[in-house]
């Protein structure tokens, strides 16, 4: 694509496009589905008169006050997770580096369980407790791995080796806890986008505001990255500052998600290898990636909230459920040869 | 006059010192090979003089200025090189692996300029690769790969280009065929073409300085071919007894190994010609 002097030309992966149109497309009748059902059914006029701020006191509170935060978290999460799993696999080169896999997300976990039952804090310590901890294990494990080259299968293996380290303090700190802070901490440990409200809508929104730029803009570094260190660096790219700045970029956006949803897991691992297959495409795909994990977790989140309305199943459980599917076959097509990133 | 010299270098890897104290100088257009036996530095050196590995002492100049003093992509853009190994990401076809070169001539919002088209269309001709431009890096050959990897260096447009080993994985025929490319290269546009090389045969014949390295990265050796290749070099640094004859093509000189059954019942370890 050429503007006719070619002061802007950029090169335009055709499948993608049309990818990202059609998951732009379900993702809206979604976003309407979500909207307008429910216990006290919306028609979509109803919907749009509340959303133009004309809405009647009834509509108005459903839809500002319940279902339009709760819908945002899980579009914003979602995203952020996605993308942050975008960045973590196309830099280690594996399917399997992905925050949740690799530590990011317990250690998250340790940050706010510390802050919940050793400091006794409330929601917006113990989110900060969680993007604490979500950095300081990005950190070990950036300290322990990425000095002097990366391999990214040592990547993985150290990251891995800290998400046990945490989840065994995780445990520790839950056996000494008092009753009524394990019972928050367990609530906490279950990611879900349930009650969320609009300071979570706003800091995630607003982390992905000024993140996935930032990620767009070293999109094409890291798909040079993809080709090794010593080609890209023949290349002319900057490797270990465009790598520092697209870990921090992706712990970020998952330390974010994090803390405001709690773990959920499956999102950042199979948005980007879902998005991928179906654009054929090469490189990162951050915004078909960004799309998927929206689709996949507020997709998730209606289901959880249709098929299951009295148990309030959170929708952190049923992506940990098909994430452990997922992980079992990615881990048996690995060990066949066919990850897509091998 | 050199464009690219390293200037009284240590090159050393954490611990292991692979060089001391080196001073090479590369002649402006012209094709130097560098010659050594396994793990004496070939491609140390190489990475040394693409600002790839920082030398431990001394400096590597590039243009009169210190090559890391430059931003990489104004490197990139002076400076090609193709390591001994790449990796291709999977599911990457040819078309778009060779257009990854032309990154340090791109901008944010100059991604895919008409001339970058052009010039990624004209490598992959070169290398004969261009009916490939579709299938998967994946499936290829290792020979059809290797000039892939040529033909992404080659799009990349730099008067230098630094190649490690690229006839490595080639059959004979597409060994001679790049090699004559890298002389088409060096004899009709003037670049400047160092290559790492195995083959000594086909060192003295392209090659129009010759480096030859030994064991600790000493340089035993530097020139014209025919002026410093003598059946005592070829001795002393590869422990290979041998006769030198001219070669009949091209004159150029052609080492003939000594047959091994006449009375030299022990021979120096031979390093063999492919691993690296
Ligand atoms: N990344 C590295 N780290 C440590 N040592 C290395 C590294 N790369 C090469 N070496 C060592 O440096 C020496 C020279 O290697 P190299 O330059 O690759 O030799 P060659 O002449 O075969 O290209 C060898 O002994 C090798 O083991
Ligand atoms: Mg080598």
């Amino acid at each position: 694509m050429r503007t006719r002097r070619e002061r802007l030309s950029l090169r335009v992966h055709g499948r993608s496009v049309v990818v990202c149109a059609g998951l732009a497309a379900v993702l809206f009748a979604v976003v309407v589905g979500t909207l307008t059902s429910g216990d006290f059914e919306l028609s979509v006029p109803e919907v749009l008169g509340a959303l133009a701020g004309q809405g009647e006191g009834g509509a108005d509170f459903i839809i500002f006050t319940l279902r339009l935060p709760r819908l945002l978290t899980a579009l914003f999460v979602g995203a952020a997770l996605a993308v942050s799993g975008a960045i973590l696999q196309s830099l280690s080169g594996n399917p399997l580096g992905s925050p949740d896999v690799i530590g990011f997300t317990n250690g998250s976990a340790t940050g706010a369980l510390i802050v919940i039952i050793a400091l006794g804090g409330g929601m917006i310590e113990t989110a900060l407790g969680a993007l604490a901890g979500g950095v300081v294990a990005a950190l070990l494990i950036y300290l322990l791995a990425f000095t002097g080259g990366v391999q990214g299968f040592r990547f993985i293996l150290v990251g891995i080796g800290i998400s046990a380290l945490a989840l065994s303090v995780n445990s520790y700190l839950i056996t000494r806890a008092s009753l009524h802070d394990a019972v928050s901490a367990q609530a906490w440990l279950i990611g879900s986008v349930n009650g969320r409200g609009w300071e979570q809508v706003t800091a995630v929104g607003a982390a992905l505001a000024i993140l996935l730029p930032l990620g767009l803009v070293y999109a094409r570094r890291l798909s040079m990255l993809e080709l090794g260190d010593d080609t890209a660096t023949a290349l002319g790219v900057g490797v270990e500052r465009s790598r520092f700045v697209l870990i921090v970029v992706s712990v970020l956006l998952a330390a974010i998600a994090t803390a405001a949803a709690g773990p959920i897991w499956f999102v950042a691992l199979a948005a980007p290898q879902l998005a991928r297959r179906l654009t054929h495409g090469t490189g990162p795909g951050l915004v078909p990636s960004a799309l998927m994990g929206a689709l996949l977790l507020a997709a998730g989140d209606l289901a959880v909230q249709r098929l299951f309305p009295t148990s309030q199943l959170p929708v952190g459980t049923a992506t940990g459920c098909l994430g452990g599917l997922y992980l079992i076959w990615l881990l048996a097509s690995e060990w066949r040869g066919k990850g897509s990133y091998t | 006059m050199s464009r690219l010299r390293a200037d009284n270098v240590t090159l050393a890897y954490d611990q292991r010192t692979v060089a001391t104290d080196l001073d090479v100088a590369i002649p402006d257009g012209s094709f130097t090979v560098v010659v050594g036996p396994n793990a004496c530095g070939k491609s140390t050196l190489l990475k040394a003089l693409a600002r790839m590995l920082k030398p431990a002492t001394g400096g590597v100049y590039l243009d009169g200025r210190l090559i890391s003093s430059y931003r990489s992509r104004e490197v990139a853009r002076r400076l090609g090189l193709l390591p001994q190994t790449s990796i291709a990401p999977s599911g990457i076809t040819v078309g778009d692996l060779v257009a990854r070169g032309r990154y340090p001539h791109q901008r944010m919002l100059r991604q895919w300029s008409s001339e970058d088209e052009a010039v990624v269309t004209e490598s992959m001709r070169r290398t004969g690769v261009l009916e490939l431009s579709g299938r998967l890096v994946d499936e290829l050959s290792g020979g059809q790969r290797q000039r892939v990897w040529l033909a992404m260096v080659l799009a990349q447009q730099t008067s230098i280009l630094l190649l490690d080993e690229p006839t490595t994985f080639l059959d004979i025929a597409h060994q001679i065929e790049v090699l004559d490319l890298c002389a088409g290269l060096h004899e009709d546009e003037g670049h400047t073409l160092v290559a790492v090389l195995h083959d000594l045969n086909q060192a003295c014949r392209y090659a129009t300085h010759l480096i030859v390295l030994r064991p600790g990265g000493e340089i035993a050796a530097q020139g014209d071919p025919s002026e410093i290749v003598t059946a005592a070099l070829v001795e002393d640094v590869f422990g290979l007894p041998c006769r030198i004859i001219d070669d009949p093509e091209s004159g150029t000189p052609l080492i003939v190994p000594a047959r091994r059954d006449r009375g030299r019942p022990t021979r120096h370890p031979v390093v063999s010609a492919h691993a690296s």
